[in-house]
């Protein structure tokens, strides 16, 4: 604000200027805090503290003033309001994929087994099983434009699905891995018909009840769910090899057979490969999505349901499918949760869980596949990184949102429209 | 020429106590251009919008003779579980709205190719894979929606976004959307709202080029009597709901009950 103001100035006059308001407000600030410390009842004044203090923060402010009145800066900040300002854009034809940085993400991504450390690898494990999440709700909200606040049911249909289809019907990790998402998507379907004519407000209601009904169902349902006390979840297991330390009903546990020496870790790293590789097939069918059929008919009945409805679309059936794909993301991403944990109980599926993907849709930008990945990761780095300053963390969280809402209030990254020509280039322009 | 295309008859609409239509009959011969006029809350889009099954009428029938044989629009929608007015559409009545309903934040080639929907393949599977036989389809589908904004002259704003554009092209990619679903019938509400006299007078020649050359019969609610008159082969006059003169334009223009209608009769002023 004060940069747009003084735009008469010269640079280092308008840098001094703002360092010289930021170190009064920094004094005012951090003064109290800082200079003044209780001892037994009374208390010792320390006014160097908050000067030096202040002296820094000025420091800093006129740094940055500086240099954003550079070249390469105001660059920066052209290319921030634009990005702020400007509403959906429409990517130019046939403009390549941003190739370079999808592909870095994904060479980190296949690194981090090699890099991590088993507290590490867990994290990141949990980092994909929220990526898997936000994109499964993404298509609900960000695509179809349906507010669904239950998304944590289909996750816990997912993981309870391994759980009690391994105690009572020798369902293993592999083929949980193939039927949970079917049976996510029938729950999302049972849901799903009676409450598609329902719209925005009534919908979240709905969703949000349906959410915490399963979550009851699971406490309650003592015999089958085991109640508070939850579930065993198997571990996995490579073409019915295990990686236990010593193999169940005497086979040959995997170290055994490669000769190797025997890993804790080595369970986690291969669920942390199948994770990789579903989540990078996650993210290309939701790419295609948007630019194929029925993606499109999603976000048409985003914007205009009647419109939809002159033109053929039975919207019913559309937004169905819709909950139906979402709810088998979300299924998958359970059988993933279950089987790192080891276990599955009740309180890993509370509404709290439903509105942190919630916002990492919202943050990631609403329809933008980049950017649920992106805040995906962010949140669940987040609180592992703040974890000396844990109870600041919803602080830290709050603030984030705010600072989102004021500067991108679409999110982090806006979804580009694909283009379309003609084939025939003779009658374009 | 002759042959029937829709055929209402004794049309009713109560929405609770209020009557908007009250035995409305009418008939739309094929390859016709029909306009639907009356003074303002006489019951016009709500005729529209029982013809386009987007509401039940409480009593009466519409026959439309689509593609696939003669349909009762009513018994579409009250078909369970699956009927809804999409049926509608997909016997071929398609329609644009008194105020624009197009999808904003999509860009205008994808409006069209949205209308396309029932063309393209919509193989889950095969849009993941991109085989070519989805390939092929949508390439037919993105020919078809360029065809479509060359005939509107909307060519040049394929890539923008609808919500974006000037008024008068949003009313005209609404029309070029409409004809994406390939109608029998397209029913344009007030189409020449908010339009200067050049682009009216161009609306003229469009909806003329529609019935001509494209083979789609017409059916208009409009109030600018001008282009009424041009236009039209066939005018239905409606007022408190009821049908109070329907004939060629000449026959309506000179018809005492519309003038009434419209200027108010001198008995009644005298009253």
């Amino acid at each position: 604000m004060i940069m747009s103001i003084q735009v008469d100035r010269a640079p280092i006059v308008r840098a001094t200027l703002d360092a010289l308001t930021v170190f009064v407000l920094a004094l005012i600030v951090l003064g109290p805090i800082s200079g003044v410390v209780l001892d037994g009842f009374g208390f010792q004044g320390h006014p160097l503290r908050p000067l030096a203090l202040a002296l820094v923060v000025a420091a800093g402010r006129f740094l940055m003033t500086a240099a954003l009145s550079t070249g390469a800066g105001a660059f920066f900040v052209g290319r921030f309001n634009a990005a702020t300002a400007s509403s959906v854009k429409i990517m130019a034809p046939q403009r390549a994929l941003r190739t370079p940085w999808v592909l870095a993400l994904v060479a980190l991504g296949a690194l981090v087994p090699f890099l991590a450390d088993k507290y590490w690898l867990s994290v990141a494990t949990l980092a994909l099983i929220y990526v898997l999440l936000g994109l499964g709700l993404n298509i609900v909200v960000g695509l179809a434009g349906l507010l669904d606040l239950g998304f944590v049911a289909f996750y816990a249909v997912g993981a309870y699905f391994l759980a009690i289809g391994a105690e009572h019907f020798g369902i293993g990790f592999w083929s949980a891995l193939a039927l949970a998402p079917l049976l996510a998507a029938i729950c999302g379907a049972v849901l799903a018909f009676p409450v598609l004519r329902m719209h925005g407000d009534y919908l979240a209601i709905v969703t949000l009840g349906f959410g915490e009904i399963i979550r009851l169902v699971l406490i309650n349902a003592v015999d089958v769910t085991g109640g508070p006390n939850g579930l065993p979840a198997p571990e996995p297991t490579l073409l019915g090899i295990e990686f236990g330390r010593v193999a169940k009903q005497g086979g040959v546990p995997l170290h055994e057979l490669l000769g190797l020496g025997y890993s804790p870790n080595g369970k986690y790293l291969f669920l942390y490969g199948v994770l990789f590789c579903v989540v990078l097939a996650a993210v290309h069918v939701v790419t295609r999505l948007r630019v194929m059929p029925l993606g499109r008919t999603w976000e048409a009945l985003r914007e205009d349901e009647i419109a939809c409805r002159s033109l053929g679309i039975n919207h019913v059936m559309v937004k169905l499918s819709a909950f139906m794909l979402s709810a088998s993301f979300g299924g998958l991403a359970g059988v993933f949760f279950a089987t790192q944990q080891g276990f599955v109980s009740p309180t890993s599926f509370t509404f709290l869980e439903s509105v942190l993907v919630l916002s990492i849709v919202v943050l990631g930008g609403l329809g933008s596949t980049v950017g649920v990945v992106l805040a995906a990761i962010v949140l669940t780095l987040l609180p592992e990184l703040l974890r000396d300053f844990a109870e600041f963390r919803t602080l830290v969280f709050g603030a984030l949102m705010v600072v989102m809402m004021l500067w991108r209030p679409r999110g982090l990254i806006r979804p580009a429209r694909p283009a379309f020509s003609p084939s025939r280039t003779e009658v374009a322009k | 020429m002759s042959k029937t295309l829709i055929q209402a008859q004794n049309l009713t609409m109560r929405f609770g106590g209020v009557v908007a239509n009250k035995d409305v009959s009418f008939t739309v011969k094929q390859d016709s251009i029909t306009a639907l006029i009356g003074p303002n809350g006489a019951g016009k889009t709500t005729v529209f919008n029982c013809v386009t099954g987007f509401y039940r009428a409480t009593s009466g029938t519409i026959t439309f003779s689509g593609a696939g044989g003669e349909v009762e629009i009513g018994q579409l929608l009250d078909k369970p579980l699956l009927g809804g007015s999409h049926l509608a559409a997909r016997a071929g009545v398609a329609r644009t709205f008194q105020n624009i309903r197009l999808f904003r934040e999509m860009s205008v080639a994808e409006n069209l190719l949205v209308a396309q929907h029932r063309a393209v393949n919509r193989n889950l599977v095969a849009g993941i894979l991109g085989t070519r036989a989805y390939r092929r389809a949508e390439a037919t589908a993105v020919e078809n929606a360029y065809h479509w904004l060359r005939e509107l002259g909307l060519e040049s704003d394929a890539n923008r976004l609808a919500g974006q554009l000037p008024y008068g092209r949003q009313r005209r990619l609404e029309i070029a959307r409409a004809m994406c679903t390939s109608p029998r019938v397209i029913c344009l509400d007030e189409p020449a709202a908010g339009l200067n006299p050049s682009e009216t007078a161009d609306l003229a020649e469009l909806i003329k080029r529609l019935r001509s050359a494209h083979g789609v019969t017409v059916m208009v609610i409009e109030h600018d009597m001008g282009l009424v008159m041009n236009i039209s082969d066939h005018v239905v006059v409606l007022d408190h709901g009821q049908v109070i003169a329907s004939g060629t334009p000449n026959s309506v223009a000179a018809n005492p009950a519309v003038v009434a209608a419209y200027l108010g009769a001198p008995e009644e002023v005298a009253v």
